[in-house]
């Protein structure tokens, strides 16, 4: 029996089936715990303390989160014009370099209320131009935009150890990193914003980014389910050649939609860049990018989902921080395994659990309509 | 000049290009039988990081190089099939399900290699009992007298392991699997058109799973090379990219098995090349950045896909989830 066609109520599709397939990982991760002859239930009390139990936890938690909103939101835009971003990780590479050129040209000379505008639009702007190339080659050439992606990737890495090693270097320095930007236009920390209106809460990471992030969260949920070129994204998603029926371009769609996703990625570089190491470095994207792909998968490509599963992510990285110094035997990457399997379960067996969960329902209720295919 | 190009240094950089050429000649060919058969395959890395860790890790504990090769190849071809359940029997994405994969191993490799050993995720280093130490082909020290062609032979050809001269192996033996041989022409049916196949009362299925084991068997001998051939212990990531150049390779070889050898070479050249470049000023260009030969592979693969240099097209079907019901 072919169950793909027969409906389901929108709770088990949204709700009941992804919380499954994400236990379904969970589960696998405790067996892992299991094998190395740690307590998973233990383990697990340690994370969520680590991630909740205290105000600077929190913060970690939220600055972890900052990075993954806009990171799954940069695949999820371009899941719904159905193409697959895999380079996220090296868009967010790029946004950083667009933060650290303006800030190294400009933060002596401008008041940070423009300086601050202008290396977001930078972050947004580099991170953008890195996704073009691959969207253009995509749309024009033929290339598959995944095998460019990943490519891409691998050549900004390269590009931004080059240029941190022998042109951004701060003079005299042995570490591939440039100098620290003027403190006047740092991001302001969450610590010093509630600090102005008499709340004082432990130091941390946690910056106005994390502001941007949500707002992105709106603005993408608007651009996709509430404009006319959000309409056009889908509908060139779903069928090209509907689209092109309908008098949609989808090679513009493809240019749009992915430079979009690249800015959306760039973003991580104002969180991490211009909001906490207030300098160009090495590696700071540590895998994010790819996180990103966990994230949109698990949380349906829908913004609200997006933020909860950035939660969870944020929960795993910093209880997963905690829980590597309290048990020495489960290490940090830990969560880069549980991101594996979440990636395993909610993507590519998303569709595992349906034709059980379909003959389930259909035995609870019985519906006259149905017709039998196959 | 003359200290980069004696006729030592040129023979130093071949042997050194066979031997990083090995993994990603293997692990092409892997790509390639999977990817003849309809199924995207980035999980090559993956596959291999995790057999590297078998690899070592099994060597350090029973000793035997062979036995370490034995559980490297069942370790790469049970991920396999993870991937095949995954987009065979679930129909799930191809990319979604290899990427799963990556991340998957890498980190389950570090955090298994320091819950084990607690050496900071690299298995304990191996006697030379348990690897596969550099072989003497007949007659080298011979024919090292002959001007020309003994030195080579000497040098390049002779004193590598034996999984080096298992990748070489590997090609003629891909050739000749998928172009002369019944199993052969169904695997490139099955990637091109399956309904075709599946009309002619072939199962579309088990060509597929037959497909991503053997690319899972491939990347097994190449993991295992890497952590108990070419080196002593498995290290934390040490794949470092690598099945993603086999990778580019495959598709700059235009999914054929010599063009796909071909480009592995020109890749292990480039590799070892740029570390003999660091620093040395070249007539004309100056000093090439490390960084751009490394990113060369890269960025050579983007210019072929956008059809610049020739045209590759990849297998039809490739990516395409089959369903036999419609």
């Amino acid at each position: 029996m072919n169950t793909s066609d027969i409906e389901l109520p929108a709770w088990v599709e949204v709700v009941l089936i992804p919380v499954l397939n994400i236990l379904m990982a969970l589960f696998f991760a405790g067996l892992i715990i299991l094998a190395i002859g740690e307590n998973p239930v233990e383990a697990v009390a340690i994370m969520i303390n680590g991630a909740f139990g205290y105000d600077e936890a929190i913060g970690y938690t939220l600055y972890y989160t900052t990075n993954f909103i806009f990171t799954g939101l940069a695949v999820a835009i371009a899941f719904h014009a159905s193409l697959f971003n895999i380079g996220g990780e090296g868009q967010a590479y790029i946004g950083g370099l667009g933060v650290g050129l303006t800030f190294l040209l400009l933060d002596k000379y401008l008041p940070a209320i423009i300086l601050i505008p202008i290396g977001i639009i930078a972050a947004g702007l580099f991170g953008a131009l890195w996704a073009l190339i691959p969207a253009w080659l995509q749309a024009y050439r033929g290339s598959h935009i995944v095998i460019t992606t990943i490519m891409f990737n691998f050549i900004a890495s390269s590009l931004m150890v080059y240029l941190l090693v022998n042109v951004l270097i701060k003079p005299g320095s042995m570490s591939p990193e440039t100098r620290e930007f003027d403190p006047s236009g740092w991001l302001p920390f969450m610590h010093e914003i509630l600090a102005v209106v008499g709340i004082e809460v432990t130091r941390t990471p946690l910056n106005l980014s994390f502001i941007l992030a949500l707002i992105c969260c709106v603005l993408v949920w608007a651009y996709v389910w509430k404009t006319r070129w959000g309409y056009a994204l889908r509908t060139a998603g779903q069928s090209e050649a509907a689209a092109v029926y309908a008098g949609i371009k989808p090679k513009r769609i493809v240019i749009i939609t992915m430079c979009i996703s690249g800015a959306l990625a760039g973003f991580v570089a104002v969180n991490e860049i211009m909001g906490v190491h207030h300098r160009l470095l090495l590696n700071y994207t540590a895998g994010y990018g790819f996180t990103g792909i966990a994230v949109a998968l698990m949380g349906r490509n829908h913004p609200v989902g997006i933020i909860m599963a950035s939660l969870l992510f944020g929960v795993l990285y910093q209880g997963g921080a905690e829980l590597a110094f309290e048990v020495p035997k489960i290490t940090r990457e830990m969560v880069v395994a549980i991101q594996g399997l979440i990636i395993l379960f909610s993507g590519a067996l998303a569709l595992m659990l349906r034709p059980l969960i379909v003959r389930l329902w259909l035995a609870i209720k019985p519906s006259p309509t149905l017709t039998q295919h196959g | 000049m003359d200290s980069v190009l004696t006729l030592q240094t040129v023979l130093s950089t071949f042997d050194a290009t066979l031997r990083v050429s090995t993994p990603l000649i293997l692990c092409a060919m892997a790509g390639l039988f999977s990817e003849r058969s309809g199924i995207i395959d980035i999980s090559l890395e993956g596959k291999m990081l995790s057999a590297a860790f078998a690899a070592g890790t099994l060597a350090a504990v029973t000793g035997s190089p062979w036995v370490a090769l034995g559980g490297a190849i069942v370790v790469s071809v049970l991920l396999g099939l993870v991937h095949g359940f995954a987009c065979i029997t679930h129909r799930g994405d191809q990319v979604v399900s290899g990427l799963a994969i990556n991340v998957l191993a890498s980190g389950l490799t570090i955090v298994l290699g320091i819950a084990w050993f607690s050496q900071g995720g690299q298995t304990p280093a191996l006697a030379s009992e348990s690897r596969f130490m550099p072989l003497q082909l007949p007659f080298a020290e011979t024919l090292k007298g002959i001007p020309g062609i003994g030195p080579f032979y000497e040098s390049v050809i002779s004193g590598h392991n034996l999984l080096v001269y298992v990748a070489l192996l590997a090609v003629p033996i891909t050739w000749w699997v998928v172009y002369k041989t019944r199993f052969g022409l169904r695997l490139r049916a099955v990637g091109e058109n399956p309904l075709a196949v599946d009309t002619a009362g072939i199962s579309v299925s088990r060509l597929r799973f037959s497909a991503v084991m053997i690319a899972g068997a491939l990347c097994g001998i190449a993991g295992a090379y890497l952590a108990i051939a070419q080196n002593a212990a498995f290290a934390r990531e040490m794949t470092a990219g690598q099945g993603y150049i086999a990778l580019a390779a495959m598709i700059f070889g235009k999914w054929r098995p010599l063009p796909a050898m071909l480009a592995c070479l020109m890749f292990g050249f480039l590799d070892a090349v740029s570390i003999r470049l660091q620093g040395i000023e070249l007539p004309i260009v100056g000093e090439v950045p490390v960084q751009l030969i490394q990113a060369l592979p890269y960025i050579l693969t983007v210019v072929l896909l956008a059809g610049f240099i020739g045209r590759a097209v990849a297998p039809k079907a490739i990516g395409v989830p089959f369903s036999k019901e419609r």
